[in-house]
């Protein structure tokens, strides 16, 4: 006998208890820490922040204990919390030209200014599962430099080649006040800084599987990584009862300047044109991806023809962000009765007439094409 | 049953969000039913539940819900679905209001994909959660296009759409979502109800409100609004109709769920809307399977 479903209530209140229990896992394990999360699983904390759109490592670590490690629950998590706060103003532009730098690598000059520092890096390991950190072993210190001669001078490449018109030049200051897609909706076409603002929020897997399309032939961009700097950036802001900039603090971030080919045009000479990506903390692969979905989505701005799903920029904005992405997807487990009933109607009707013309011609129905 | 109002959860602004954000969602409702039908661009934020499952709805509820409301919430036309629990809850937490199951006793009722069968009456609001705010998106998936044919008023693609069904099948196909054009400009999506629900939204007295969070857009019915489902004069819109009445409360021309009795092919058909059943039943009416 049915009787109508009742006790929603007390089911969720029990797969919450539930799943509280399975998040703290073994109980003879201990306990993880914030601090221990925030301190050495990094990477994934600086994910959760650029995801999140939100730079606090310690929000970010508590978010990754909470969602038992999921990433996109956490970013999830750590953006809802971002809604309740309150924004009181923007900051400056931060200087990465002045950029306090652990990492700095170019791919295009072999030697520059400031130098190549490989910094704290995966490249050149190998792959190698270390037994010996399950065994609790602990690292050697790391190793000492004396700061070069033009230690803290670190100009950015572009800079460098800028000089020269080589490269395209930074778009000139518009002077108006930059979109902000958290409090607008975007417009379709969406200018470049409401484009940068989606893909540093976006999902690191969409965004480098479109950046990786564009080098299998998908809106090719012939890319350069012209520089990657990791480092801390002072972040500044001016109060509107000062009239000058105060520091707020200093903040860890990647940059990415991808330089791409361009062959010029009647109007413009050839010269190499770019790409940027700008990520909070070490999301290295993010902000190289971010640079070769940006340059790609300027397809139409230089005058390129835009066939390839990374270069349009509705497809691209529409689908990046991976809190959009999952709820949509994962609603799909919620109840659907009413739609289904509906359609379940109409399927049955549809079999009835099929079933009764058959019957009465006596033979299958001819398609009208036939 | 009303519940008792609980107290709001500390550190939070009364309904979750911020005055600000209030007065920028109310712009937009006001907009909205300045211009019925058409769809209006929000702000719209992160909520604390999954996009696709009411961050739309519950952004619009909680920027126009006040301290005296009765809410209501109800998911595939019942009370008690997980989601509808979650969602009452949550406003149950942060807001404190009062809440309801109670179609007439509620003075705002946030859905999804059911009208309520009580009819509505003046100063109620009803909210609607919506997936895909574009009735043209399925047939034009860019948002520059749809814009321009909604500006030009052009839905040939949809008449098009739906005549293909009528030489496909011999009748319109689209059983839910159906749409329809509101006080005789916009074609809207009326969100995924099925057409059975379409009639009641045509001079409702209460006013209807859309709300859909991913995509960022917001759109209203004002009361007492002509909507008129789409069709044409020799396929005029038809509802769908159910063969038997309610097995609990014996309740006709409702719309039913389909429940599964056993693996032998036995199905019972009980009200998708389980205040009214409750109602039904309480004033004494049964149906064959009633105990």
């Amino acid at each position: 006998m049915y009787v109508a479903a009742k006790g929603g209530e007390a089911a969720i209140d029990n797969a919450h208890r539930l799943l509280a229990e399975m998040r703290r896992g073994d109980p003879a394990v201990p306990d993880l820490s914030v601090a221990q999360i925030r301190e050495q699983m990094r990477l994934l904390v600086d994910r959760v922040m650029t995801e999140g759109s939100l730079h606090d490592p310690d929000l970010a670590a508590l978010a990754l204990k909470q969602a038992r490690g999921d990433v996109v629950e956490a970013v999830f998590l750590v953006r809802a919390y971002r809604t309740t706060l309150p924004r009181f103003g923007a900051s400056e532009p931060v200087e990465t030209g002045a950029m306090t730098v652990s990492r700095r690598v170019s791919a295009t000059f072999k030697d520059l200014p400031g130098g190549q520092v490989l910094g704290p890096t995966f490249d050149y390991t190998h792959r190698l599962i270390d037994f010996a950190l399950a065994a609790g072993e602990l690292p050697e210190p790391a190793a000492e430099t004396e700061p070069g001669p033009d230690a803290g001078h670190c100009p950015r490449v572009t800079d460098i080649l800028g000089e020269a018109g080589l490269l395209e030049p930074s778009p000139p200051e518009a002077g108006a006040p930059v979109g902000d897609l958290t409090r607008e909706p975007v417009d379709y076409p969406a200018d470049r800084a409401v484009r940068l603002q989606a893909l540093a929020r976006g999902d690191e897997g969409f965004v480098l599987a479109l950046g990786y399309s564009t080098q299998r032939g998908y809106g090719r961009t012939h890319p350069f990584v012209g520089e990657i700097r990791y480092g801390e950036v002072e972040l500044e802001m001016v109060p509107e009862e000062l009239g000058f900039p105060v520091p707020l603090g200093r903040v860890p971030m990647t940059e990415c300047q991808m330089l791409n080919q361009f062959r010029g045009s009647g109007a413009a000479p050839p010269q190499f044109t770019r790409g940027y990506g700008l990520v909070f903390g070490q999301c290295e692969r993010k902000a190289m991806a971010m640079a070769l979905v940006d340059r790609a989505l300027r397809a139409a701005e230089l005058g390129e023809a835009v066939s390839a799903p990374a270069q349009d920029q509705e497809f691209v904005l529409a689908h990046c962000d991976s809190l959009q992405a999952t709820g949509f997807v994962e609603h799909l487990k919620l109840p659907h009765y009413v739609d289904f009933q509906a359609e379940l109607e109409l399927v049955r009707r549809l079999r009835a007439a099929h079933e009764a013309a058959i019957s009465s011609a006596g033979e299958p129905v001819r398609e009208a094409a036939e | 049953m009303s519940a008792a109002a609980p107290l709001p959860e500390p550190g939070y602004n009364f309904a979750y969000l911020d005055e600000g954000t209030k007065r920028m969602i109310r712009r937009a409702i006001l907009k909205a039913i300045a211009i019925p039908g058409y769809q209006v661009p929000f702000a719209s934020r992160e909520m604390p539940m999954p996009y696709g499952w009411g961050t739309g709805g519950v952004q619009v509820t909680a920027a126009v819900l006040g301290r005296s409301d009765v809410l209501k919430v109800i998911d595939q036309g019942a009370d008690d679905t997980t989601n509808a629990v979650s969602i009452r809850r949550f406003f149950g937490r942060t807001a404190g209001v009062a809440t309801t199951t109670h179609t007439s006793e509620a003075t705002l009722i946030q859905t999804r994909h059911r009208i309520p069968e009580t009819p509505l009456s003046e100063g109620q609001i009803l909210v609607y959660q919506v997936p895909i705010p574009e009735p043209l998106r399925f047939l034009e998936p860019r948002e520059t296009e749809t814009r321009q044919l909604h500006a030009l008023a052009e839905y040939g693609l949809m008449h098009v759409k739906l005549y293909e069904d009528i030489a496909r099948h011999g009748h319109i196909a689209t059983t839910y979502a159906y749409p329809v054009e509101v006080a005789g400009r916009y074609v809207m999506d009326p969100s995924p109800t099925p057409k059975f629900d379409n009639p009641k939204m045509d001079g409702c007295p209460a006013l209807q409100l859309f709300g859909a969070g991913r995509e960022k857009r917001i759109y209203a019915v004002p009361p007492h609004t002509r909507v008129r489902s789409l069709d044409f004069e020799d396929h005029p819109f038809r509802i769908q109709s159910f063969d038997r009445p309610c097995a609990l409360c014996g309740a006709e021309a409702v719309y039913l769920d389909e429940v599964v009795l056993d693996d032998r092919g036995g199905r019972m058909f009980v009200c998708s809307d389980t205040d009214h059943c409750e109602g039904r039943r309480a004033e004494g009416h049964t149906g064959e399977m009633a105990e």
